[in-house]
């Protein structure tokens, strides 16, 4: 398994997900920085990180979901790589169209960063496989826009296809999300976009490793 | 040069914390029986040319692919 991460002007968890795929894989993921539009062929996930690309300006992820850039990781999605989008890297999936749905202002309106508690809804993914259904894990979260929000119409599908992957548990919605929606899929199975940040919760520095069976799923470390 | 302008509202039924938060400092400040406050966007723009219909239909290109996120979002086109 090959890994690579993205890297855009105002992201700022990269250095964090570098050190989170080379530790569970054992191998340093390649970079992408924002001008390339050639992603190797023998790259089988790609990882945007968290931060504020390009300022957040217009809406969290509205620029960078237009650059050239996700283009090129969006034919990637086509074509079957998976790709993880956390945090900002969610915002930046749902801008681009390649999730259903929209991250708006935490209903506080007041920037989260506490651990809260998720729900596992589907671990019949390449992203959850580690996981249990309906297990319970640790995660950070960091953000001010995690309010996740889509037409009932979509959700109501998205609910049937097993497409909502977490929760926020026991009463833990840190933005007021529809749904207490944490993580979303697509269709397909591999775009995988998540507000909580499982790259700071994977070894016991850490004070936890609960986030640590997503990279361990889709950089099949484990055994499907 | 046409001027224009892009109005951008959220659509109903889309919670809008922001405008809540407004509402309720219009009540703190002593403005009462103000309801539905709703925050949006405005963008002026200057486009070379002098062809309005063209210009109109590039401006909802504009919006539909960048300007607005049509999800939660409306907009309006006005030019002068």
């Amino acid at each position: 398994m090959k890994s690579a991460v993205v890297q855009l002007p105002g992201l700022n968890r990269d250095r964090d997900m570098i050190a989170a795929l080379t530790k569970i894989s054992g191998k340093a993921p390649i970079t992408i920085w924002q001008t390339e539009t050639a992603i190797p062929d023998d790259v089988d996930l790609i990882v945007i990180p968290g931060g504020f690309s390009y300022g957040d300006y217009l809406r969290c992820g509205a620029i960078a979901a237009r650059m050239p850039v996700l283009q090129a990781i969006k034919e990637k999605a086509e074509k079957g790589v998976k790709v993880l989008g956390v945090c900002n890297g969610f915002q930046i999936l749902v801008e681009a169209g390649m999730l259903p749905g929209v991250l708006m202002r935490n209903t506080s309106l007041r920037f989260v960063c506490k651990d809260v508690k998720l729900e596992v809804i589907n671990a019949d993914t390449d992203f959850t496989r580690a996981y249990a259904k309906g297990q319970i894990i640790r995660c950070p979260v960091a953000h001010h826009d995690g309010n996740y929000f889509v037409d009932e119409e979509t959700l109501a599908g998205m609910e049937d296809r097993g497409e909502i992957i977490f929760r926020y548990a026991e009463g833990t919605n840190p933005n007021g999300s529809l749904s207490d929606i944490a993580g979303v899929i697509n269709s397909r199975g591999n775009v995988l976009g998540m507000m909580p940040h499982p790259e700071n919760l994977i070894e016991a520095a850490h004070g936890g490793n609960d986030g640590r069976g997503i990279f361990a799923s889709a950089l099949e470390v484990i055994a499907a | 040069m046409i001027k224009a302008r892009v109005t951008v509202t959220l659509k109903n039924g889309v919670l809008d914390p922001q405008g809540k938060a407004i509402e309720g400092a219009l009540g703190s400040l002593g403005f009462e029986g103000v309801h539905q406050v709703r925050q949006g966007k405005v963008f002026d723009l200057e486009i070379d040319g002098t062809d309005k219909g063209q210009a109109e239909a590039n401006l909802k290109t504009m919006c539909d692919k960048l300007l607005a996120n049509t999800v939660i979002e409306n907009y309006t086109i006005a030019i002068d």
